[in-house]
């Protein structure tokens, strides 16, 4: 995702069916969607009890995320408004059950049946209005007063999402809060532009126990950058200065350099060949 | 579209209220075999609007649902029962067909087992 889908076209005319099939044999989005519904799973912070739950996966496009719920034993409901991308689901033959729907005309579920959710890389497509009756605010509105009523007391909602700005960080945050959610943003490795990470973890009725924080890296500066917004997890801006962004003194490491020349590779690259000098660091003198 | 999902859907257009269950007509009915979960059943039992269960099977030609919900000590020992909720809730798939509104009598077509809920623009 180099430039932003969202800015592009509305979901359903975006996700047609060959845009739908590229994503879906990526291997680098399957990669990257499977470890971001992982951590989604983990900071919905189910009961360790072995029981499988009934979870929603919001937006779940051609069902690499709730694959991550099937095989952690979960049974899910996905919805999705793109016609195209749940067609690749079917096909892939996924194990939850499919809706095709707009989240922003709100979720037509019952009270209190739902346990938890996810919805991965999703909710920012909500922040644009595609058509002239659409109203982002409404729209959110809609949705996340929707959800809240579906799910069961103490429930949590975990959303990673990419929003595109300060202002709509805040209005997803505001609107989900305003319609009754308790909660905030974890961020994990804050200090990474590519590792960025965001997840806005909800809960439902009852107080959270504390929401885990996010991953950090290793020896970074101090912080000063993620301020305490009423009472929420570090709520940091994207495009902080540039010097910020470089991550910690010892550099990338190893296994980052060793998976870039991979990558470089697959692509057909000439790439010098690994040998245990790969990502040493240089004398001074050079 | 399995019963579990069609237990826990109701009809989101703008101002109903009669708005559960929607009613199912079913022109293709599939089954799938699912790992039998006494844990998941009886976690969900509480969850479940009976009759709507009851009908919705029938609807999709399973009868042999009790009509009225057993006490939740049959949870604990009565594995036929616990069989039967079991298939008529994680099983069958309501493949080719349409929900319909118990209020307004609106149908969204089901193609594939894929309900289409999206509303036009004056029903939201
Ligand atoms: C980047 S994909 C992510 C799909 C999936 N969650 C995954 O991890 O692979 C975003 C998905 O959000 C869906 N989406 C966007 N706006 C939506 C809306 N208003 N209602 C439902 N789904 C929506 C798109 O159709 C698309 O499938």
């Amino acid at each position: 995702m180099s430039s932003r889908p969202e800015l592009l076209a509305p979901p359903e005319i975006f996700y047609d069916e060959s845009e739908a099939r590229k994503y879906t044999s990526s291997s680098r989005i399957v990669e990257i969607q499977a470890r971001l519904s992982e951590r989604a799973l983990e900071l919905l912070a189910l009961p360790d009890d072995g029981v499988p739950r009934f979870l929603l996966d919001i937006g779940c496009g051609s069902g690499l995320s709730g694959e991550t719920l099937s095989e952690n034993g979960h049974q899910w409901i996905g919805l999705d408004i793109s016609a195209s991308m749940l067609n690749v689901a079917v096909e892939r033959e996924v194990e939850g059950d499919l809706l095709l729907g707009d989240m922003g005309q709100g979720l037509g579920l019952r009270a209190g049946v739902i346990d938890g959710a996810i919805s991965i890389s999703a909710v920012q497509w909500l922040c644009n209005a595609d058509k002239s009756s659409h109203e982002p605010r409404l729209r959110l509105k809609a949705f996340f007063g929707s959800l809240y009523r579906c799910l069961s007391r103490g429930a949590r909602a975990v959303f990673q999402v990419y929003p595109e700005n300060i202002a709509q960080r805040e209005l997803i945050l505001r609107q989900a809060l305003q319609a009754g959610f308790g909660g905030g943003l974890v961020v994990d490795y804050p200090h990474s532009t590519k590792k960025r990470k965001e997840f806005l973890v909800l809960t439902c009725g009852s107080v959270p126990t504390s929401i885990n924080e996010g991953y950090k890296e290793s020896c970074s500066e101090d912080d000063d950058s993620e301020d305490e917004e009423n009472g929420m997890v570090g709520v940091s801006d994207r495009n902080r200065p540039r010097k910020k962004q470089r991550t910690n003194k010892k550099g990338k490491g190893r296994e980052w350099v060793l998976r870039k020349k991979e990558q470089s590779r697959r692509k057909g690259n000439d790439v010098p060949h690994d040998s245990k000098y790969t990502a040493r660091k240089r004398k001074s003198r050079f | 579209m399995r019963l579990i999902v069609h237990n826990m859907m109701s009809c989101n257009i703008k101002g109903v209220v009669n708005n559960f269950p929607l009613r199912i007509e079913a022109e293709k009915v599939i089954e799938k075999e699912v790992d039998f979960n006494p844990d998941f059943l009886r976690h969900m039992f509480a969850k479940i609007e009976w009759k709507a269960l009851v009908d919705g099977a029938r609807s999709l030609g399973y009868t042999e649902l009790p009509d009225h919900a057993p006490d939740t000590a049959a949870l604990e020992s009565d594995e036929s029962f616990l069989r039967q909720f079991h298939h008529a809730l994680l099983e069958l798939h309501l493949e080719e067909g349409s929900l319909v509104c118990p209020e307004t009598g609106r149908k969204f077509s089901v193609n594939k087992g894929i309900p289409n809920m999206l509303l036009h623009e004056d029903e939201v």
